[in-house]
């Protein structure tokens, strides 16, 4: 026990705090929500960034809540797999609280907007730190009723309609979750992840081990949005006001679907082959079906939504092949995806702002009046279609090379033919959007102010730079640490446990 | 056994709900039931059969006492399943003053 563990439930409770103190004072005062909201994040962003230093000197912490020690009470652990997640949202978190300074001028009630936008922040963080399975799903629920009311924000028809639609496959979904972790809980009479893991290996799996996987793939997969639980995302992600939009495509899907289940699957239960085969069928399904329901539509918005299906799946794809290279590239992937998708929202949601239409045929030359915004999602959807030397090549690269390593060649052509035709869409995007001629009704129409620009600014540079984490040195502080804290599968248990001590 | 298998009925008629029906209310009913059924479940997990009380006392012996975990998780359960259903039912009173329907057939201006 060092006073370097206290730092662990900082990440829940500032996110509630600025929740709560904006929910009381941000009614009266007008420009409290926008303080609280950037200053939150900021102070998150800060604290996750100094928490890879600390994983780096003292490895994994551990901080027991209420001072019960685990296996009793609920444990809180910080390994270098939860710093990487908290380093991703808290990142975009801040770029899209940043952004919705000036975004949200045109909603009533900005005050709403932040207390929501700051507990759905409390959840993810939560999901992602905890070391216990009821808390994870308890933290899973803070971060899915804030984000079912988000998307019904603009109380529009069709917003309304994405939000129901959103608010019963994902309550459908947690409660697939919560009946895997009572089958769980009844077989091995714990739910403190790290004991249930030591108690999983000294009993065996037996029939338990396929009726609890198969739940925890049709829950946290109807979270992450894997293809045949995807109805909801295309719908939901584009309803919501675009700052909204890149926190559920950026980070949401990840941490409350993609970690998740890495975390239960490699740490808890103990991936098998069977299991990891399944995660690739369904990674590529995603990459392929995402990509080729993206390539046809022309609402800005909801194209964007389906590229987030698709992206997944190479996640998904990268993750499942359970290869050191392969996880690597699959979280690799992730933090890029988390930082070009909500680049992208962004623009989609800088262009909605100037010209109040998300119809890509009815654009045209727009990079002509709002040179940052073309400039910087240009960027971006070259780095989503895998265009060197931005970071989603470098990521799609390794994740195809692990694949051909593995033996994988099948699943290898898929991810290129799905980055191809990634191209191809985002092509149509830069071509009917930003090139071209200027039509006369957006003469008018003035580039976007200052908060927006500078949010973009600073993901666009991510995206130029973010190459540098596949860099060696990097590489080893970073994102090497995590793929192997998800190598050590079941060891997590004993890892735990002896940072206890 | 048989209590088992009712739950399992009574979570199957929740999906079935969820599934079939055409009607927003009866969508969130549906949800209610499949709820309560994974709550019912969760205790009947921690029953033990002619089970006594788990409070410890020096005369008792620590045999065939019902597991108290569960019940108190399932009070969380039951509160977050509240915020949900309020939720989900606030959506419904503002899809009606939009649609002027529960149909959800009626209901669909996004597609594709």
């Amino acid at each position: 026990m060092t006073a370097a563990n206290n730092i662990l439930p900082l990440f829940i409770i500032t996110s509630l705090a600025g929740a709560f103190l904006t929910s009381l004072v941000g009614k009266r005062v007008k420009w409290f929500p926008d303080v609280m909201g950037s200053l939150t994040t900021f102070v998150l962003f800060g604290l996750s960034l100094s928490a890879i230093w600390l994983t780096n000197i003292h490895g994994t912490l551990v901080y027991s809540v209420g001072a019960w020690k685990p296996p009793f009470g609920i444990a809180m652990v910080l390994d270098s797999l939860t710093v990487f997640m908290l380093v991703t949202v808290n990142l975009v978190a801040f770029c899209v609280a940043i952004y919705s300074i000036n975004y949200m001028e045109k909603f009533t009630s900005k005050w709403k907007f932040y207390t929501l936008f700051l507990l759905m922040l409390a959840g993810m963080n939560g999901v992602i730190i905890t070391g216990d399975m009821f808390n994870l799903y308890v933290f899973l629920e803070i971060a899915s009723v804030a984000s079912y009311a988000l998307v019904a924000f603009g109380t529009e028809k069709f917003e309304l309609e994405a939000a129901f639609k959103y608010a019963i496959m994902g309550t459908l979904g947690s409660l697939f979750t919560l009946l895997g972790i009572v089958f769980l809980y009844s077989y091995t009479s714990t739910l403190n992840m790290a004991d249930m893991a030591t108690v999983l290996a000294e009993k065996g799996l037996k029939n338990i081990g396929l009726m609890v996987s198969v739940l925890f793939i049709m829950g946290f997969g109807l979270k992450a949005a894997l293809v045949p639980f995807h109805a909801w995302l295309p719908d939901a992600h584009p309803s919501a006001p675009a700052p909204i939009s890149a926190m559920l495509s950026g980070v949401l899907i990840k941490s409350l679907g993609v970690y998740s289940l890495c975390r239960i699957f490699y740490s808890v239960i103990g991936i098998t082959s069977t299991f990891s085969s399944i995660l690739m069928f369904l990674g590529a399904l995603s990459m392929v079906i995402g990509v080729f329901l993206a390539i046809g539509q022309w609402d800005f918005k909801r194209l964007l939504a389906y590229h987030s299906i698709s992206q997944i799946g190479y996640v998904i794809l990268g993750i499942g092949l359970g290869t050191p290279l392969g996880i690597l590239g699959g979280l690799f992937h992730l933090f890029n995806h988390s930082i070009f998708k909500s680049l992208l929202f962004l623009n989609s949601g800088a262009v909605e702002y100037a010209t109040g239409t998300r119809d890509l045929q009815k654009m045209g030359g727009l990079a002509q009046k709002m040179p940052v915004t073309g400039a910087t999602s240009f960027i971006a959807s070259m780095s989503i279609a895998g265009i060197p030397p931005f970071n989603g090549f470098w990521s799609k690269l390794i994740i195809i090379i692990a694949a051909v390593q593995a033996g994988r060649y099948g699943y290898a052509f898929w991810a290129v033919l799905a980055s191809l035709l990634t191209l191809a869409s985002f092509t149509k995007v830069m071509k009917y959007a930003f090139m071209g001629n200027l039509r006369e009704k957006w003469n008018q129409i003035k580039e976007v102010p200052f908060f927006m620009k500078l949010s973009m600014g600073v993901l666009a540079f991510i995206c130029i730079v973010g190459g540098v984490l596949g860099l060696h040195s990097v590489r080893e502080v970073f994102l090497q640490l995590a793929t192997k804290t998800i190598l050590e599968g079941v060891k997590y248990a004993e890892i735990v446990f002896q940072s206890l001590q | 056994m048989t209590v088992y298998f009712l739950c399992l009925v009574l979570f199957s008629l929740g999906v079935y709900c969820i599934l079939r029906k055409r009607n927003v209310i009866k969508i969130i009913v549906g949800i209610i039931i499949a709820e309560y059924a994974v709550n019912l479940f969760f205790i009947l997990v921690a029953y033990r059969m002619n089970g006594r009380a788990p409070i410890f006392s020096r005369k008792a012996e620590i045999v065939n006492m019902v597991d108290p975990l569960p019940q108190a998780l399932v009070l969380t359960s039951i509160v977050i399943g509240l915020a949900t259903t309020a939720l989900l039912v606030a959506i419904a009173m503002r899809i009606y003053e939009k649609y002027g329907t529960f149909d959800i057939t009626k209901i669909r201006e996004l597609r594709g």
